[in-house]
């Protein structure tokens, strides 16, 4: 177990300075998330033109890996369709959960220094917070995600 | 047969910890290639090998149900049970051991009491006190009660130290008060609160009360009789004795006025279709097959504790806590939050460079366990403004030694978020 595997310095400059950490006007969906477990809370909002996201925002607080990973997911995420981000999504759930870990690290870009989240179970829904919360933003009920 | 091993008469004269050490398996082995140093006892505490041996023997030799069958094993468990009963009732002071009620935990024996005493006799615009600082199971029960008896919950607020004043307590009771719930030991913040003039001021008003003592039994003295609480419960599992086993204390003429908990076998005497009349306290509260393993390893466990003078185990977590409060104090960066006067046992702290969750995964790299998050006891975070605390909390085989390994890993967690 390596905390440099998990604390790498991307991690740490986005959980200290994290991207986007503002809303986006105008937006369209809006969704909360929570983390029961650590207290993790973000706003995420974003618009939504057609089948691309055009602009995305967060507001949050918590641990660096939670606000790490909604930072650099804003970044991804920016102009991407709707196929894309799902697509996007399924491969750094893998990375994070699977035996094996991820196959594609490249398609991932630099959401592959969260790779290293794998080792630390606990940790997980640090990681996915973000991810689950936009989800719920493209989904019908826009409410309130939680990782429990 | 393997009967719990006396301890010699020498070790109630002179708290050696490092002997203490040796009687916790769980201690003795490394994480993440480190010793382990175990400071999340507030959230568990480490059994010793006496409680591991006596919950063993059960299943190993007296195995057989309780108050039921007239064969030997049976006997067997029946008398080691009910003596777990009466070490429980020696270990708080009840009067009576019909006055003491096995339960799953501190959790039941709240839900038993909000249950059976509150729905029998709370009523529309009555109120129930609780303080800001009590852990979310001494704040739930109450709620449902509540919202089924359309009584309405008061809350005491906490002082900026985490203290329970006396002054602000008077305040919120009233005439309706008809029940007071009360933290014996804040679980989040270490707060030992002034249960007896709490207590007396409750008495005055006419309102019974419980003392949630989860976090007080392995710290401070517990006599329910000189506090003159109604309610106690308390858990096992922080008394170094196995999970889901506890118990609630609760005075015999309230036991009596209440209606059963739960429906089902041995709470009862005879049962038709038409009629079921319920068996004497306290068996009326313990409707199935109760945690008998787990009730005689509490009962080893309040043994082991009588094996030592309380007070020199109590000075002992003192002296290690204050050498702690002095260390983290010193780490740049670093914030208690909870500094009340005469605290026990927590140091639930901040620190500018991480994020509570962060600092528990890296001190968890250098082998040592504490606990972060908000503790059950949200209320708590939000008097604070925060969302989560670090906490390390103390056992009886923690040393200045624990403090050191935890100040070192603190400062790694500094080197990495710098």
């Amino acid at each position: 177990m390596d905390l440099r595997e998990l604390y790498q310095e991307v991690i740490l400059d986005h959980g200290k300075n994290p991207r986007n950490h503002k809303f986006p006007e105008p937006h369209n969906r809006e969704a909360r998330g929570y983390n029961p477990l650590c207290g993790d809370k973000i706003t995420l909002r974003l618009q939504l033109d057609g089948d691309t996201i055009t602009d995305v925002g967060f507001i949050g607080q918590g641990c660096a890996i939670s606000q790490a990973s909604c930072s650099t997911m804003t970044q991804a995420i920016k102009g991407k369709t709707l196929p894309e981000v799902e697509a996007l999504f399924s491969k750094f759930h893998t990375m994070l959960t699977s035996d094996e870990g991820s196959d594609d690290l490249e398609a991932l870009g630099k959401l592959s220094v969260f790779a290293g989240v794998r080792e630390f179970p606990m940790r997980v829904k640090c990681a996915t917070l973000g991810w689950h919360t936009l989800n719920q933003a493209l989904g019908d009920a826009g409410d309130e995600a939680t990782t429990e | 047969m393997s009967e719990v091993s006396p301890v010699s008469a020498s070790r109630r004269e002179l708290f050696d910890v490092q002997s203490v050490r040796e009687d916790f398996p769980a201690l003795h082995q490394e994480v993440h290639g480190k010793p382990l140093v175990y400071l999340d006892s507030a959230a568990t505490s480490l059994r010793p090998q006496a409680v591991i041996d006596a919950v063993a023997d059960v299943y190993a030799r007296d195995c057989a149900n309780i108050h039921r069958a007239v064969h030997l094993l049976s006997q067997r468990a029946t008398a080691r049970f009910e003596e777990a009963r009466e070490k429980v009732r020696s270990f708080v002071n009840a009067a009576n051991k019909s006055e003491v009620v096995f339960t799953r935990g501190t959790t039941e024996a709240i839900n038993l009491v909000a249950q059976s005493w509150g729905r029998a006799y709370l009523r529309e615009g009555d109120e129930v006190l609780v303080t800001e600082l009590e852990h979310h199971s001494n704040i739930v029960p109450w709620q449902i009660l509540c919202q089924q008896t359309g009584a309405t919950l008061v809350v005491v607020p906490i002082t900026d130290r985490g203290e329970v004043l006396a002054e602000a307590f008077e305040q919120e009771l009233s005439e309706r008060t008809r029940l007071v719930a009360l933290a014996h030991v804040s679980n989040a913040l270490g707060t030992v609160l002034p249960v007896a003039d709490l207590i007396a001021l409750a008495h005055d008003r006419g309102a019974v009360v419980l003392l949630d003592g989860a976090q007080a039994v392995s710290h401070v003295d517990v006599d329910v009789q000189a506090l003159d609480c109604d309610f106690y419960a308390f858990s096992g599992h922080k008394l170094y004795g196995p999970t889901g086993i506890g118990a609630l204390y609760a005075k015999e003429r309230l036991l009596e006025s209440m209606p059963p908990y739960q429906g089902g076998g041995d709470m009862i005497r005879s049962v038709t279709f038409e009629e079921t009349t319920y068996n004497d306290l306290p068996y009326k509260f313990e409707a199935g097959t109760p945690n008998i393993a787990g009730a005689i390893g509490l009962g080893a466990a309040i043994d082991y504790f009588a094996s030592f003078d309380a007070q020199a185990v109590h000075a002992h977590e003192r002296a290690v806590l204050r050498y702690a409060t002095e260390a983290l104090e010193a780490v740049p960066g670093v914030r208690l939050i909870g500094t009340a006067p005469g605290k026990v046992s927590v140091l639930s702290f901040l620190m500018d460079a991480a994020h509570p969750h962060d600092i528990g995964t890296i001190v968890d790299s250098e082998g040592v366990a504490i606990r972060t998050g908000h503790h059950c006891a949200q209320p708590v975070m939000e008097h604070f403004g925060i969302a989560a605390t670090a906490r390390a909390s103390l056992g009886m085989y923690n040393t200045t030694g624990d403090v050191d390994a935890l100040v070192a890993a603190l400062h790694k967690v500094q080197e990495i978020f710098g």
